[in-house]
């Protein structure tokens, strides 16, 4: 019983880091779909993000710092619209992949520049001490961050299905030319796109800010999402969400029951050894679309 | 003017396909070897281990780079962990069996080349983005796995050290000849890759890099050219490594082979210029380069405002620097340095004439 118990906590503490991987590569998704740009600078949005809130936060308390960093997520994603990515519009997919990796680099040394290296606590005032639901114990913080999350991607389904905006990234995605034939303007969803993927990276800022604190190893947890886009189909977002918590619930898992007798840290690689198997199997994840090549 | 062809006539095949066609070329390359060679004596210990040195490793490792991603077009993010490949070779090679260091170099490529061979197989089914983050689970898988195994990484700091260098009779103890080393093996696989790419292997991988089923329809096979290109690529890496144990750190240390240090490879061959042997060199030195001149920099700009400089802001500037170069060059000169410098070439040709 014991037993059972304990796998049932891995579990539960491995699905609520899975969240986070899930916001991590909803941001990767929203951008590929709508511009068929990997955008490697993911994770240091989430930096700059969950940085800037945290350095807003005394100033401006929580609806002001929320505010603000919004705003800055948005002049960002104009900035990064006009000066990356329109010089490079009809350059091959890698150049642009590359460029995104040019941009991390500079967003992390501009946040760190500004706000400084230090790591930084984020609290959420909430009582530190866990709840207890059927016998398992779950973070109050961690229950939010779950929260917060679901609520994020039903917004998200609404916007993409129930707006005109949605319906122009779609548009967008199925075919940049055609949907500019139709009037639609590119700049302006591109700028929103990654302003609504700037949020994401807000919210998952948070999430993982409120665990470990702010520093400039969130920016690495980009590097985490990657397989888990792999897994789960770079252009779909119920693909990210799913295989965001397969990969939280099996490494914590893994790290377990098979942990001990390979050594710790095995948690460290499973979701890379777990994309690879899938790069050879499905190269297009579970969700993802197939595509078809001609000459 | 300066640098012409006109009146230069090749009679026989040979001349024409000898490496440098151009007598200017010839004497140029002639003098900047000389140079190399005659300058390491004059410079300090300062000059060579902080500066030339890890040009010359990091020129090998973006080359190798640039080889399947500037030639072959598959975008790698893993010649980190395939230079520590090399580097524990050379380290347990060399160390712990006391095989000689010209065969624990090539024990080195060849080790790296196999490790990358069978990393870069699922280039077969899988390109672009998706074989990017293949490698770099290759990248993480590596590392994690010298780290973990103690026979590999001798425990849990993953730091070997290697006695002192001998080659024959030679004990490589000065800068210098490390230096030396360094050089040589870099001097013999430049050559060597500047061959190389103009052979039908490196054609095929340009053929590849055009338009991968194209290249298949009209004969390329993918299976063989795909792999060699990761093959070659990691072969040099391989050696990059090796150079890194012996003639710089005098240690094999996982803390080099990180994914940052991937990057920055792969920045050099993108601020160097995709697809030229030059390139790689030219990237490799500017990135060598840009934390000394951005510290030189703030340092006068300090003295002259009367402000402080503290080490992170040099860090985190450099990070800056660094990256928005990578956005510009892709933007404004998506060949790089290289090309730049063929522009030149190009007006030296005809200056001071507008046109002959």
């Amino acid at each position: 019983m014991s037993d059972l118990k304990f796998v049932a906590e891995l579990l539960v503490s491995g699905l609520l880091v899975g969240v986070l991987y899930a916001l991590v590569a909803l941001g990767f998704v929203l951008i590929y779909k709508a511009s068929d740009v990997f955008n490697f600078a993911q994770g240091a949005m989430t930096f700059v993000a969950a940085l800037a809130l945290v350095s807003f936060l005394p100033a401006l308390g929580w609806v002001g710092a929320v505010v603000a960093t919004v705003v800055l997520m948005g002049v960002l994603a104009l900035g990064v619209e006009r000066l990356v990515l329109r010089p490079l519009v009809g350059q091959p997919h890698l150049s642009l992949a590359v460029a995104t990796l040019g941009l991390a680099f500079v967003l992390e040394g501009l946040a760190q520049l500004v706000w400084g290296t230090q790591p930084k606590r984020l609290d959420l005032g909430l009582p530190p001490q866990p709840l207890q639901v059927g016998g398992i114990f779950v973070g109050r913080a961690d229950l939010l961050s779950a929260i917060v999350a679901a609520v994020l991607v039903v917004g998200l389904v609404w916007f993409f299905q129930r707006t005109r905006m949605g319906l122009a990234l779609r548009a967008v995605a199925d075919d940049h030319e055609a949907a500019l034939a139709m009037g639609i303007r590119l700049k302006t969803v591109w700028s929103v796109v990654w302003a609504l993927s700037g949020v994401v990276a807000l919210v998952a800022g948070v999430v993982w800010g409120q665990r470990l604190g702010v520093h400039f190893a969130v920016s690495l947890v980009a590097f985490k999402a990657l397989p888990v886009l792999i897994i789960g189909g770079i252009d779909s977002v119920p693909g990210a969400i799913l295989a965001g918590l397969l990969v939280g619930a099996g490494e914590s898992l893994a790290e377990g029951l098979v942990g001990p007798y390979v050594g710790r840290g095995i948690q460290d690689v499973f979701a890379y050894l777990l994309a690879l198997v899938f790069l050879l199997v499905r190269p297009h994840g579970l969700f993802g679309r197939e595509v078809i090549e001609r000459v | 003017m300066v640098y012409r062809e006109a009146g230069i006539y090749h009679a026989t095949y040979a001349q024409d396909a000898r490496l440098f066609p151009i007598p200017a070329d010839r004497v140029g390359v002639v003098l900047l070897l000389g140079a190399a060679v005659a300058v390491a004596p004059l410079l300090g210990e300062y000059w060579l281990r902080g500066i030339l040195i890890p040009f010359l490793v990091y020129g090998l490792a973006a080359l190798g780079l640039n080889l399947v991603t500037g030639y072959a077009g598959l975008l790698s993010l893993g010649q980190a962990a395939f230079m520590a490949v090399g580097a524990y070779t050379a380290a347990i090679l060399y160390g712990r069996y006391g095989v000689p260091v010209p065969l624990s170099l090539l024990a080195s490529g060849l080790m790296g080349a196999l490790v990358g061979a069978v990393a870069g197989a699922p280039s077969l089914r899988i390109k672009g983005l998706y074989l990017a983050v293949a490698t770099l689970c290759a990248q993480f898988l590596i590392t994690w796995t010298i780290q973990r195994v103690p026979w590999i990484s001798g425990g849990v700091y993953a730091t070997l050290n290697i006695p002192p260098v001998r080659l024959g009779p030679w004990v490589l103890d000065s800068p210098a000849e490390q230096y030396y080393l360094a050089l040589g093996a870099v001097v013999l696989l430049t050559v060597f890759a500047l061959n190389l790419v103009r052979t039908r292997v490196g054609r095929a991988w340009q053929a590849i890099r055009e338009q991968d089923v194209s290249a298949a329809v009209i004969g390329v096979s993918l299976l063989r050219y795909k792999l060699l290109a990761f093959a070659a690529s990691s072969f040099y890496a391989g050696v990059a490594g090796a150079l890194v144990v012996f003639s710089w750190y005098g240690a094999a240390n996982i803390e080099e082979f990180n994914l940052l240090n991937s990057i920055r490879i792969l920045g050099m061959v993108v601020i160097g210029g995709m697809g030229s042997v030059l390139g790689s060199f030219l990237g490799a030195g500017f990135v060598t380069l840009l934390p000394i001149f951005v510290s030189v920099v703030l340092h006068a700009a300090a003295k002259a405002a009367g402000g402080a400089v503290t080490s992170d802001m040099v860090a985190n500037l450099e990070h800056i620097l660094f990256g928005a170069l990578i956005v510009f060059f892709l933007a404004v000169e998506p060949l790089g340095l290289a090309h730049l410098w063929k522009r030149l070439k190009d007006r030296l040709r005809l200056w001071p004439f507008p046109y002959y």
